[in-house]
């Protein structure tokens, strides 16, 4: 969206007539006056679907002793976020495990499926599918979702004595304390954004000048840092929503 | 005349943002990196636990360098400041 030189508006950049690189171009749907960006819907949707598609699937036939394939998969996956959320809230970790499972399952599937699947087969009238954590406005979304779930859940422990919180422990670093509720939200989306965005990028930009075969370790380095991502983020949402219950131990 | 000199200030910022950027997550890695192979190296049987925290420390630490590669993006792509 620069107008170096007084090219275009969106100039695109291509090389050998083997790839195009463009940058800044949505998909705009225009809904009740405002615009939403349609890329991102779609593929949340097709994540939305996929997950909750996996979860009928393991719980049409519920068994003590899983007899189906689906289900004991399920349940490692279950189990694995239970380990997450009871690593980092102690006790009470049963009623956040939705909450932290949502978080990991949502992210992980959505930079997976940005990162594997080819959307460029898709052709969109402006800008292509990829994944929507790669827009500023999702991770945003997910980020503030913890924030208001945190402040949520130690208000409703604890009541108003919640914020005792700020003055432990000593009063002298209240603003520290009131300027880490907002640095919260703020590094958890940057965090997710620019390295899936950041990864794109790479994989585009290599894609442009070699697309045989040199993008590759970093298509396959972009699935393990995305993956890491997503247990980041669920690790960390879990660690403010424990904090903010139990407080300083 | 003044569009050039704001491209040419956005490029040399996204620059210095991400070299810049790069320097302490490098060292703090490389630290984070070193203990975690002298505490294999004590311990083997703990390498699964170690590995992992290892992991997970390391992505915070990235986070730190992403930043700036975020600020450096946004001048080059979406740069307020051009016309």
């Amino acid at each position: 969206m620069t107008s170096t030189l007084s090219f275009d508006y969106n100039p695109t950049i291509s090389t050998l007539p083997l790839a195009d690189l463009e940058v800044g171009k949505h998909f705009y749907w225009e809904v009740f006056g405002y615009s939403l960006h349609g890329q991102v819907f779609i593929v949340s949707w097709l994540v939305i679907g996929l997950i909750l598609g996996a979860s009928i699937l393991a719980t049409i036939t519920l068994n003590q002793v899983p007899r189906n394939t689906w289900q004991n998969v399920m349940e490692v996956v279950v189990e694995y976020i239970q380990g997450i959320a009871k690593n980092q809230m102690g006790s009470n970790f049963a009623e956040w495990v939705p909450f932290v499972g949502t978080l990991f399952l949502f992210i992980l599937i959505s930079n997976w499926l940005g990162a594997l699947v080819p959307w460029k087969l898709i052709h969109l009238p402006e800008g292509e599918l990829a994944a929507p954590t790669n827009d500023i406005n999702t991770t945003i979304s997910l980020a503030l979702s913890t924030s208001i779930t945190y402040f949520y859940a130690g208000l409703k422990k604890r009541g108003f004595s919640y914020f005792k919180k700020y003055f432990q422990p000593t009063p002298v670093l209240l603003p520290i304390n009131i300027l880490e509720d907002f640095t919260k939200p703020l590094s958890l989306s940057f965090r997710l954004f620019g390295n899936i965005l950041a990864d794109e990028l790479t994989v585009s930009v290599l894609t442009l000048l070699v697309p045989i075969l040199i993008p590759l370790p970093i298509m396959i380095l972009g699935l393990f840092a995305s993956s890491i991502q997503a247990l980041i983020f669920a690790t960390l949402a879990a660690a403010y929503i424990g904090e903010s219950v139990e407080g300083h131990h | 005349m003044a569009d050039s000199i704001v491209s040419a200030a956005s490029v040399i910022a996204a620059g210095i943002a991400v070299g810049l950027a790069a320097i302490g997550p490098g060292i703090g890695q490389g630290n984070a990196a070193g203990q975690a192979v002298e505490g294999i190296a004590r311990q083997p049987e703990a390498e699964d636990k170690i590995r992992g925290t290892l992991l997970l420390s390391l992505a915070f630490m990235e986070a730190l360098t992403i930043y700036g590669l975020v600020v450096a993006l946004s001048l080059i792509f979406a740069n307020p400041f051009s016309s």
